[in-house]
């Protein structure tokens, strides 16, 4: 199969790379870019774990086809930090303990971020709604909730 | 696979046209690239459109709006005149899956993806909406409940393609409501729904009714019985047992994992009751 050079925007770095016209951002960005926070769950868009932001838009990366991601602005979770700073969402998860295997943690970071930029003090039940799309096996979601209230407390303050 | 993105609606026409193997068009992907995944599908030709004029646009036209067959749920969602319009159209499109997929899933694709369950599609055909469609031979514009033709399966030929969906200006004194039921809370596929829109006199007595159902038949039921129940009164207990028993005499669903027939049916009648009294409500009326 013929591959395609795509030019985008990766966590403020103007990028290239060549993929195929059926790949999926999320391989893209595993397997081309070496960038493999966001993870495959189901690969069909049920799980939320490789959530990423296209054009300011929260989307999973499996239902985006790389091509079409030209001309595009993409952040991750590698572009979360501020170099050694973690993001507050980041450094309360760890504090609070809103993650046992780790797997959905990016996504659910990415997604939650993206709630805070919109709603900055969401209800519980907003933030339910909103991760609504991001499952974890793990924690049964009580401290991943707290954990984003907590984080949303500190960011208003900030 | 060959992925375009052809320079025109006319050139889009004609490629799709002109291909022998199978072809996808991709809009907001939420189906097409699951099929893909699952392999269910090989396409030839993936056709983007999203790039072409108006595609992702909502624009105001003759007191309705022309919503671009790109446009995503929660860009319709955040549109707050075209929410005062048709609040139940943008309600049943807000409802189909997560915040991730609100940020790709559109109407247009919802609608042609064919599912007896989809979530935009009863409210849409409640509001009458027209979906113009571009094909090798021209534009043509057809009312949303003559796209689809059953699961997974709807009217256009080869070649055509929905470009926007328009909802029509209505009366002050008229509203929408769209209600589905789901085991969970979220993330899930209806077992039943019921879209009602309305309109009402100075007086607040129903002059108009629309009642549309989902997931009781292979496509969605326009139920012009049910509406002509309402029309007359100001949703009495008379005319709602009316509407209800139109709704339930019109379901035709199957019996699966998600609900039976009897339960389907049931649910459809209690769902068409509340989002009338929903619409009635948002359209200033007092029981």
């Amino acid at each position: 199969m013929k591959t395609i050079p795509v030019e985008t925007t990766i966590n403020g770095d103007s990028t290239e790379f060549l993929c195929n016209a059926d790949e999926s951002l999320l391989d893209v960005l595993r397997d081309r870019l070496g960038l493999t926070g966001a993870k495959e769950g189901c690969g069909t868009g049920d799980c939320g774990a490789c959530s990423v932001m296209m054009n300011g838009r929260l989307v999973c990366s499996c239902l985006v086809l790389g091509v079409e991601t030209q001309g595009a602005e993409i952040e991750t979770i590698e572009g979360m930090a501020k170099g050694e700073e973690l993001h507050p969402l980041q450094r309360v998860f760890l504090e609070e303990a809103a993650l046992q295997c780790g797997v959905c943690t990016p996504g659910i970071l990415i997604a939650a971020k993206a709630l805070l930029e919109k709603n900055p003090d969401p209800t519980d039940t907003e933030v339910r709604y909103w991760l609504a799309g991001n499952l974890c096996r793990c924690t049964g979601y009580d401290k991943i909730i707290k954990a984003v209230q907590t984080a949303a407390a500190e960011m208003r303050s900030a | 696979m060959r992925y375009v993105k052809p320079e025109s609606f006319e050139a889009a026409a004609t490629l799709l046209r002109d291909e022998d193997g199978i072809s996808r068009i991709l809009a907001g992907g939420t189906d097409v690239l699951v099929q893909l995944k699952a392999e269910m599908v090989e396409p030839d030709l993936m056709v983007d459109l999203k790039h072409l004029p108006g595609m992702r646009e909502i624009v105001a036209e003759d007191g309705g709006f022309r919503i671009g067959a790109a446009v995503s749920g929660a860009e319709l969602g955040e549109h707050a005149a075209l929410k005062a319009l048709w609040p139940g159209v943008v309600e049943g499109v807000e409802l189909i899956g997560s915040s991730q997929v609100q940020s790709r899933a559109t109407m247009a694709g919802n609608l042609c993806t064919g599912s007896p369950a989809g979530d935009s599609v009863p409210a849409m055909v409640t509001a009458g909406a027209v979906a113009r469609v571009q094909g090798p031979d021209g534009v043509r514009d057809v009312p949303v409940i003559d796209i689809p033709t059953g699961p997974g399966k709807n009217s256009l030929s080869k070649g055509e393609f929905i470009t926007s969906i328009y909802l029509p200006a209505r009366p002050a004194r008229a509203a929408d409501a769209y209600l589905r039921f789901i085991p969970r809370t979220e993330m899930d596929i209806a077992v039943s729904s019921a879209a009602v829109s309305l309109e009402l006199d100075a007086d607040g007595v129903v002059t108009s009714a629309q009642v549309a159902l989902g997931a009781v038949a292979p496509t969605v039921l326009l139920v012009k019985d049910a509406g002509e129940a309402l029309v007359g009164s100001k949703l009495d207990e008379t005319a709602i047992a009316a509407l209800v028993s139109a709704v339930e005499a019109a379901c035709n669903p199957i019996t699966d994992k998600r609900g039976t027939i009897e339960f389907r049916t049931k649910t459809a009648g209690v769902l068409a009751k509340r989002a009338a009294h929903i619409a009635y409500t948002r359209a200033g009326g007092q029981a």
